[in-house]
């Protein structure tokens, strides 16, 4: 090999060394570009000795060339991984820097929600529903004669004392004191079809306010009437409902009443979801809450309603959605639901 | 009804049962137990208890009986004296101040030793000299040099009652040293007797249902006594005027009684139950009620023959005459209506029949002859009568519910047997017994085919009906398939016909166990479905409005005319004929039905406004507005809605602009939004309310029916609420209307292909052009082209002059059937500016 090759070999050898060794000195996008610049530009001398190439012998040339080839290739693969790592470096740093606090509060949009008493509705109409039951609703300001009379209140009958009642100025017209009025009507605009519905709407009595009574509450009433309706289907029904209002182990119990709509009548008691029928003071230690009345319609308002009593049967049961709201949330005083108080509206 | 346990005892074995079994029973048969009193019974050892207990017990080894052998005088206490008692542990020497014992002091050893209740060192009892229910521990102490670490009881000590003018003297019969609980340990229930139930409201009826739900034997009623007088025939008459009212009356007479103390445990009894221990005589009839359930009453017979003019009196039924007066034992003197029943004599009314004797035949201090009345009344009249006079008595408690007419008789029987027994004297031969309406008892048929259809107790056969039934004296005989039942000769409650059935398959199911019948599913025909639309777009208008950041609420539906009347600037409060008015309100505040949801709302932003500082709530109810003629009022569902507050909550990197309040836009935009999809075209007109300001009020519009107002309120009505300084926007709406205008219509408009064409376009018009008369000449000048036109700015000031605005439109262009080109779109802005210039004069905004 002859100097002249032996030197410009070296030469390309030096320029590598020394463009790699530069480029490990750079910190940033600026120092690449110039590193660029510098050793892959038309001025660099890489690309001198492609320009001189042609000055070479001949039979040095491809040895020449292809040096300066390997050494061009070297460069800029070098620079493709450092620029690579370069970027990464920089945008490292950049999301070092940038970083927020997460436990600032978010920006919230107002967010409207449903009174609690008409959740528990929805939940009570859509279980229901499933079952086949339609709502159906009747007036607030109601017949004495449709609210106990066709009910089987006769005037002077006992049973009359168990609801305290407001009256109006007329004495025929009265608040009325269950959703029971809405059985008659209910049964005057299905008869003679079959019928499964529930009844919700407010209701009266005549109370002081307290932190347990009110004087206006909601009831939800089921009413069935159909050739084929047994007690057994009554507490079947209302089985499958504490399932899914409640838990679906939540055990119930009927215990005999009295209800002149209804014979037999009962009260059902839900053994107590809190404490599992342990006692808490939820159940006041008992183990079990009463929750609904219900029992089988009473021949003399299917008779009412249109319906002949032996050939048709039926039940009904009633509940209060503000209690069952009680119940889940652990509400201690009534009064919260109609005080409309945002700070109580707003945690549901 | 207040029950003391013992006493059921008396007609049924129930030793064997602890209080609370005892109570869970009862309640399973539907008498339900309110709370339990202890009296000495101790507490059931489970920590959780279905039922309410109070009370005390008395521990076996810390209360016992005791013998009192001698009284001594205190060396030290001139009221305080010391007993030389024997209890089960030998002989104690006890202080105590009872002053029923007093006179005993000092007179040596007794020859009648006493028997009394004795509470050693440790046990726990009332405070006597506290009032209330105040618990203390016996102690050892020294009273005035004498030790003092037990005691002789007296009622209240031991809570049996509030007495505490003496120790309890027992009866001599009573073993020294048994324990106390084990002697006279009793519980009191408190029973819920439902109002078909009055044959239960005694100790006699309870104790039959225990024996036909435990089928244990019931001890008959012992109404014997003896007969030694003359006979009653001649001695008393009976005329009943109306057997409709009076069914029957009865009496029987006893001679030579006196007006003792009655025996220690009928006055405990009688206390436990609630009433008020007199005498021998009148304890006996209150004693023979609680215990069978039929109200006796007592006459002092001597006063009766005085007022006959010394003759054998005649007691006559009757009703009284409009007005006439009777002055009853309690000293009340009261004017009567005509369906008042009365028992009466020859000079005039005696008492009200069935509810409270008078005052001047009841029995005196110095009694000795006695006529006992037994009777039975239409149950209608006492009611009446009781209602109106506000009158609660045992009798009439029980008489308003229909006693069955053959209690008369037994009652009558029972309380001579007990007076006689406690008051001494003789009984005359027989009883004077005026029976005009005998009651017949139903007698109804029930097929095995209809008990299981209607209970779905799935294989029950006639003869367990008959055996279930027979366990409450029902008689039964059974034929085949069917069962023929005569109800027992004591209750009323039990009808004929298909009533009379359901009236069975109560006791039937009852008895059964309701817990006992198969859960099943309804197996019935599916009834038809029918659309309940306007139940189903009242749920979807909450859900919508709740999704626009309100909340909802719910408010008294009562209010008075006053109070309401704040609505309004003016404050015109309408006056009764335009209310539904309560006749029996139960506070001033609330004394008529509301016809304003909009006040209803408006005061629950009242009293949020220092709650929060952004309020957003709206309500779903009826009003109720009278109609001319009709008896029941219009009912009419409305919607309201009202924003009040700041606009946007302040925040770690937001502040809160000062004054940025709520105003009539954003409540525009909440009906906007809440109107989005409406069947039709929503339109705004301004409107006149007298609740809105008159310049920030608008009447809206679908498809040109007016749906509801909404603007801010009035300042003169804002000025009726405590509000804060924010303005109160707020509207009210016909939620039918509403819901019709919201139905789910609506056509879908294809979504575009191809690209709009977006540009702004300004324009200056005179002030009072409106910005709705604006955009519909844009419209009308665009075309179909012109899909959306939005106002993005206004502006008014000296670039455009006095009485001039200039309004900024972004518009879009849009074909559906391909891109518009430049040269379109310059067509249509062309069209609209001309339109604009025509038609309101305006000028384009360069």
């Amino acid at each position: 090999m002859t100097e002249e090759q032996t030197n410009i070999l070296d030469q390309l050898e030096a320029v590598r060394a020394e463009a790699l060794e530069a480029l490990r000195g750079a910190k940033d996008e600026n120092d690449l570009l110039a590193w660029r610049a510098r050793y892959l530009g038309k001025a660099a001398p890489v690309m001198a000795a492609f320009q001189q190439l042609r000055n070479a012998a001949p039979d040095l040339r491809p040895l020449i060339g292809q040096k300066a080839n390997e050494v061009k290739n070297a460069l800029e693969a070098a620079l493709t991984e450092f620029g690579e790592q370069v970027k990464q470096a920089r945008l490292r740093a950049s999301l070092a820097g940038d970083k927020l606090d997460v436990t600032l509060p978010g920006r919230q949009p107002e967010r409207g929600r449903l009174h609690p008493t008409t959740q528990t509705l929805r939940e009570i109409y859509r279980i229901f529903a499933e079952m086949g039951f339609q709502v159906f609703q009747s007036t607030e300001v109601e017949l004495d004669e449709i609210n106990y009379g066709k009910l089987n209140f006769p005037l002077h009958h006992p049973a009359r004392d168990m609801q305290d009642t407001f009256f109006t100025t007329d004495p025929d017209v009265l608040l009325r004191t269950h959703t029971s009025p809405g059985q008659y009507h209910a049964m005057r605009h299905f008869h003679p079809e079959p019928i499964r519905v529930i009844l919700p709407g407010m209701c009266y009595r005549y109370e002081q306010v307290t932190y347990r009574s009110e004087i206006q509450f909601n009831q939800v009433e089921l009413l069935v009437v159909g050739e084929n309706v047994t007690f057994g289907d009554l507490i079947g029904t209302l089985e499958d409902f504490v399932h899914r209002m409640f838990t679906p182990d939540t055990h119930i119990r009927l215990r005999p009443n009295y209800f002149p709509f209804t014979e037999p009548s009962a009260e059902m008691d839900v053994e107590c979801f809190i404490c599992g029928g342990k006692g808490c003071q939820v159940c006041k230690h008992s183990g079990w809450l009463e929750i609904l009345g219900c029992g089988m319609v009473h021949p003399n308002v299917l008779r009412n309603g249109g319906y002949d009593p032996e050939k048709y049967s039926g039940f009904a049961a009633g509940m209060g959605p503000e209690r069952i709201t009680m119940l889940k949330h652990h509400i201690t005083d009534i009064r919260y639901f109609w005080g409309n108080d945002l700070r109580f509206l707003q945690q549901f | 009804m207040k029950l003391p346990i013992s006493w059921l005892q008396d007609y049924i074995d129930i030793s064997d049962y602890d209080v609370e079994a005892l109570a869970h029973l009862l309640t399973m048969a539907g008498l339900e137990v309110n709370s339990i009193q202890l009296v000495g019974l101790p507490m059931p050892e489970e920590s959780t208890h279905e039922f309410k207990i109070s009370g005390l017990s008395w521990p076996k080894d810390k209360f016992v009986v005791a013998q009192v052998n001698e009284v001594l005088p205190h060396p030290d206490a001139d009221k305080l004296t010391l007993c030389r008692l024997v209890d089960d542990e030998g002989e104690h020497i006890v202080l105590t101040g009872a002053p029923n014992i007093y006179h005993l002091k000092g007179i040596g050893p007794l020859e009648k030793p006493l028997k009394v209740a004795y509470a050693k060192l440790g046990a726990e009892l009332y405070d006597g000299h506290q009032p209330g229910w105040v618990l203390t521990k016996l102690k050892k102490a020294k009273i005035r040099g004498v030790e003092s670490s037990s005691m002789v009881a007296s009622e209240k000590e031991l809570g049996i009652s509030e007495e505490h003018e003496g120790i309890i003297l027992l009866p001599d019969d009573a073993p020294t040293g048994m324990a106390l609980a084990e002697y006279m340990g009793d519980a009191v229930f408190d029973i819920e007797i439902l109002p078909n139930n009055v044959r239960n409201a005694c100790v006699y009826g309870v104790a039959r249902e225990i024996a036909a739900f435990t089928g244990r034997a019931l001890k008959p009623l012992d109404l014997r006594y003896e007969e030694a007088g003359d006979s009653i025939t001649g001695q008393a008459m009976i005329e009943i005027t109306d057997p409709a009212l009076n069914p029957r009356f009865v009496v029987g007479l006893l001679k030579g009684a006196q007006t003792v103390p009655s025996p220690y445990h009928v006055q405990r009894r009688l206390r436990l139950a609630g009433v008020r221990p007199i005498n021998a005589i009148v304890d006996a009839t209150n004693y023979a009620m609680l215990e069978i359930g039929e109200p006796l009453h007592a006459f002092d017979y001597d006063i009766l023959t005085r007022r006959a003019g010394g003759k054998a009196p005649t007691i006559i039924t009757r009703t009284a005459a409009q007005g006439e007066k009777l002055t009853t034992l309690d000293g009340v003197e009261h004017t009567l209506e005509d369906y008042t029943i009365l028992v009466t004599d020859t000079a005039g009314p005696l008492s009200l029949a069935g509810v409270m004797g008078g005052l001047e035949s009841e029995v005196q201090d110095n009694t000795a002859n006695v006529l006992l009345e037994g009777a039975n009344w239409n149950y209608v009249n006492i009611r009446r009568l009781t209602k109106k006079e506000h009158i609660t008595t045992e009798a009439a408690y029980r008489f308003a519910r229909d006693l069955h007419p053959s209690l008369a008789l037994d009652g009558v029987k029972l309380g001579l047997r007990y007076m006689q027994a406690w008051a001494g004297g003789t009984i005359a031969k027989g009883l004077v017994d005026n029976y005009p309406l005998p009651y017949s008892e139903p007698v109804n048929t029930l097929s095995v085919d209809f008990v299981r259809a209607r209970t779905g107790i799935p294989a029950i056969t006639a003869r367990e009906i008959a055996d279930l039934l027979a366990r409450l004296d029902f008689h039964c005989s059974v034929s085949g398939d069917t069962v023929t039942v005569t109800a027992p000769g004591y209750r009323k409650d039990i009808s004929e016909g298909v009533v009379g059935k359901a009236d069975l398959l109560e006791e039937l199911t009852r008895l059964y166990g309701y817990n006992n019948i198969p859960h099943t599913r309804l197996a019935d025909t599916l009834p038809p479905q029918k659309p309940n639309f306007g139940f189903e777009m009242r749920n979807r208008l909450e859900d919508l409005l709740s999704a626009l950041g309100m909340t909802q609420t719910i408010s008294y539906r009562m209010t008075n005319p006053a109070d309401e009347a704040r609505v309004l600037p003016e404050q015109s409060v309408l006056d009764d004929s335009h209310y539904v008015v309560i006749a029996n309100p139960s506070t001033p505040e609330w004394t008529v039905m509301r016809r304003s949801l909009l006040h209803a709302l408006l005061k629950t932003v009242e009293k949020n406004s220092r709650v929060d500082e952004r309020i957003a709530v709206y309500e779903i109810g009826p009003v109720f507005l009278p109609v001319a003629g009709e008896k029941l009022p219009n009912e009419e569902h409305r919607l309201a809605l009202a924003l009040s507050g700041v606009r946007e909550r302040g925040s770690w990197n937001r502040a809160a602009r000062k004054n940025d309040w709520i105003d009539f836009y954003d409540l525009k935009g909440v009906v906007e939004a809440m109107l989005q999809l409406a069947t039709a075209e929503v339109t705004y007109e301004p409107a006149e309310h007298p609740s809105f300001h008159p310049g920030k009020c608008a009447r809206v519009l679908c498809g040109g029916v007016e749906l509801g107002v909404f603007g801010e309120l009035h300042p003169q009505a804002a000025e009726h609420y405590t509000f804060g300084k924010a303005p109160v926007l707020a509207g009210e709406f016909d939620l039918v209307k509403l819901i019709e205008a919201l139905a789910p219509k609506r056509e879908l408009v294809p979504v575009p292909n191809f690209p709009p064409v977006l540009e702004d376009l300004a324009v200056v018009v005179d002030e009072e052009t409106s910005a709705a008369a604006v955009e519909a000449v844009i419209r009308k000048g665009g075309g179909d082209l012109v899909t959306e036109v939005r106002l993005f700015d206004i502006y008014r000031g000296a670039q455009v002059g006095a009485g001039k605005k200039s309004l900024a439109y972004a518009l879009t262009y849009q074909s559906m059937d391909g891109t518009l080109s430049d040269k379109d779109a310059a067509k249509i802005r062309k069209k609209i500016i001309g339109r604009l210039e025509y038609e309101l004069k305006a000028k384009l905004r360069e």
